[in-house]
């Protein structure tokens, strides 16, 4: 069935030492340009919603704005409240950061281009992403600040509960394309044809519920807007990160943004066909599978391309909902998670398994 | 395990003017402690330096205790020290959203006094800037309840239709927030031309625009579920406290002064006062959008209605009040607000003593946030309207 499962990708040369510099390479740049990237589309995006114009002055047109904020954040003094707890208080940011860049070692973006291949790369991916949860919930608890705790506690009552309805999701689509490998699940959906006839699709035409469900929790997962209760500025100053300063504040930051990117880049992989750009279009200068492996270097630009274009349609989808909506209080938030969302993606598994038996 | 019955009475460091007792239960082993929570006095969810000592279980709110006074200037002692004209400018500051309706107050008391006659063009200026005074000032809490509550768009098309307000009002007054426009018998100049076919527009353009917050705000499943039934507040309660204005009116009374003790005008005019039904934070915001688009039916009717004539009338060098004193109820946006004016015959009042509408509205804030939750804390502070330079004066 798998043809493709585990392959090397082009970043595997045949010297260990290089191969693995230059991997190291293409997760950091990826990990540090594309959220920036992102963060300027949503101060752009923000702003033109919100009948201003956003950041025109650091660069042309903005477009150096989070650049000149990192140097901002850089050369910021440290502070440490003196109640705090420092060896927690300085761990916090880089336990969340961290394992939001791990996540990237798994992400297939383009024909051939991925770090790794694991064969359970769906599994590591949510299962990497949980581990931030840790790091907020100590950055909460060691700020020694009653806001910080509060914001601490419900990201963590948060994060646990819309964990469930993530991973059930993502379930079902392991369970359509009979694989936990994400380019197998790539390779799934391009070989994949309606029920009976030859029109190929995407796993978000079947499970558009699973779709909608994983979107909504990956946003409650990431602490955005309507779900970012745990931030909630306008009562908990700025919740668990209200103490911190400088780089580890911007670290903060940095792992909202790569994980919008991440889980963007997760639901792009799951259901929406990678990068293939339409269903049934092979991808030009290709010849694998499906029509999108085995491609020479043109195809694989396009790809990556269409890859990136589908993680900004998904990202600004994220902050149009954060520009509209008011916030959900917690007691709610968690109602939702339990009585609406796993209750409706046990219904997508059940219906996405009868499906797999009789077809 | 220790004893949970024994309790230990705690005074902790309180700051002036409080007086909190926190019970610890148990001997020490096992001892919980409620959490004292101070919102303020620099907190983005209140509306200026309003300190909220909260006792919390949890993220129950047992008991709440709002500490004013941060933001005290003196302004009724400095009244004293004030003559007829200054008084204006020092009255536009303590409710400096809604600086017209402040001055028109104090007029309106000296000219009482004095037993000034103004001249109805006068009048009916003064009704047209005031009730812009309270389009904005209604705008203004709009986008400041929706971005408590975490809709950050709102703010920004309110201030959107503020600016071209303000631009409106600079053109008449000279001031985009304090106006000092009006002066005793009268006011200072008489509007620029054109003005009334700009407000007549903007009227108009207001009205369409505030389709945008009923879309954004007021249908939004998410504020329903932040706002339906937090903090109710029953008309006896309303009344018992002094609470006036939308307050009140989302409460069921629709006590407006305009309507009950009319001023200037408006008992030749057809004004509107929208209540609501249950007094919770729903309705406070409701009553709010329905008030803008009464003052804006308000202003279409003073459009048609404005008379030619003179502004003000020749005031004598020094202006003096005879002995005596008054009382005026005006209807400020955010409710009753009463000016007791009480003069010695000099040129400086004797006494100016300002009953603010917010200092009682929030006065019931500890009732209505007993029993609720840290977020819906946040919603009824910024439903229960109220500008802190009004509190303390």
């Amino acid at each position: 069935m798998t043809t493709v499962a585990q392959t090397a990708s082009i970043l595997t040369l045949d010297n260990f030492w290089l191969s693995v510099g230059l991997k190291i390479v293409v997760v950091l740049g990826l990990f540090f340009v594309v959220p920036l990237v992102v963060g300027y589309m949503e101060h752009k995006v923000m702003a033109h919603q919100q009948d201003r114009i956003g950041p025109m002055e650091a660069g042309p047109h903005g477009t150096l704005q989070l650049v000149a904020d990192g140097i901002k954040f850089i050369q910021k003094e440290d502070i440490i409240p003196s109640a705090a707890d420092r060896k927690v208080f300085a761990l916090a940011p880089g336990l969340a950061l961290v394992p939001a860049m791990l996540i990237f070692l798994v992400l297939p973006l383009a024909p051939s281009f991925w770090v790794e291949d694991l064969e359970l790369g769906l599994f590591y991916a949510l299962a990497i992403s949980s581990v931030s949860v840790l790091g907020i919930l100590m950055g909460g608890w060691a700020s020694a600040n009653k806001f910080s705790l509060f914001g601490g506690i419900r990201a963590a009552a948060q994060l646990i509960a819309y964990e469930l309805p993530l991973i059930l999701a993502a379930a079902a689509v392991a369970l359509q394309a009979e694989s936990l490998s994400l380019v197998d699940i790539i390779e799934a959906q391009a070989t994949m044809s309606l029920l009976g006839t030859d029109v190929n699709m995407w796993f978000v035409f079947p499970q558009a519920l699973g779709f909608a469900i994983f979107f909504v929790a990956a946003m409650a997962e990431l602490n955005r807007p309507p779900f970012d209760m745990p931030i909630a500025d306008s009562e908990l100053v700025f919740g668990f990160m209200t103490e911190y300063t400088g780089i580890k504040f911007a670290m903060f930051l940095l792992t909202e943004y790569a994980g919008m990117v991440s889980m963007s880049a997760l639901m792009v992989v799951l259901y929406l066909g990678g990068w293939q750009i339409a269903p049934g279009v092979p991808l030009p200068g290709c010849d694998g599978a499906g029509g999108i492996f085995g491609c020479d270097f043109i195809g694989a630009a396009i790809g990556f391309g269409v890859t990136m274009g589908k993680i900004f349609f998904l990202t600004f989808l994220m902050v149009w909902a954060r520009v509209t909506y008011p916030r959900l209080r917690e007691d709610q938030l968690q109602k939702m998670s339990w009585l609406v969302f796993v209750p409706l993606a046990l219904l997508n598994i059940a219906v996405v398994a009868v499906g797999k038996v009789f077809a | 395990m220790g004893d949970l019955d024994t309790r230990e009475q705690v005074h902790p460091g309180t700051a002036p003017g409080e007086d909190l007792v926190l019970e610890i239960r148990g001997d020490g082993d096992f001892d919980t402690a409620d959490m004292t929570l101070s919102i303020g006095p620099a907190h983005p969810a209140t509306h200026g330096v309003l300190r909220v000592i909260l006792e919390m279980d949890g993220e129950k709110i047992r008991d709440a205790h709002p500490v004013i006074g941060y933001m005290h200037r003196g302004f009724e002692k400095l009244a004293e020290a004030r003559d007829f004209r200054q008084i204006m400018a020092l009255t536009n500051r303590h409710d400096w959203l809604s600086g017209f309706s402040n001055e028109l107050g104090v007029a309106l008391a000296a000219e009482r006094l004095m037993e000034f006659e103004v001249p109805d063009r006068a009048q009916w200026i003064r009704m047209l800037l005031a009730e812009w005074n309270r389009v904005l000032n209604h705008l203004m809490f709009v986008g400041s309840y929706a971005i408590e509550l975490g809709a950050i768009t709102p703010m920004f098309y309110a201030f959107r239709e503020r600016e071209d307000i303000q631009f409106l009002l600079e053109s008449a007054t000279g001031g985009r927030l304090h106006f000092t426009y009006n002066q005793v018998g009268g006011v200072k100049i008489d509007l620029p031309k054109g003005f009334m076919k700009e407000s007549t527009d903007l009227s108009a353009m207001v009205r369409k625009r505030l389709q945008d917050y009923v879309d954004l705000v007021l249908g939004n499943e998410i504020f329903h579920a932040r706002t339906k039934g937090i903090g109710p507040l029953p008309p006896e309660v309303a009344l018992a406290y002094g609470v006036t204005g939308p307050t009140l009116q989302a409460a069921g009374v629709p006590e407006d002064s305009r309507v009950t003790e009319p001023y200037l005008k408006y008992g030749e005019i057809d004004v509107r006062v929208p209540t609501g039904t249950n007094g919770d934070s729903f309705d406070r915001f409701a009553v709010l959008l329905g008030r803008i688009e009464a003052s804006l039916d308000l202003i279409d009717q003073i459009h048609d209605h404005m008379p030619a004539g003179p502004v003000n009338s020749k005031l004598p060098k020094i202006v003096k009040a005879p002995e005596g004193y008054t009382y005026i109820r005006t209807e400020n946006p955010l409710g009753q607000l009463g000016y007791y004016l009480e003069s010695d015959g000099g040129k400086n009042p004797w006494r100016l003593k300002m009953r603010t509408p917010s200092f009682s509205n929030v006065q019931v804030l500890p009732y209505l946030l007993r029993g609720a939750l840290v977020p819906d804390a946040v919603a009824i502070l910024g439903s229960v309207f109220f500008v802190v330079g009004d509190v303390d004066r």
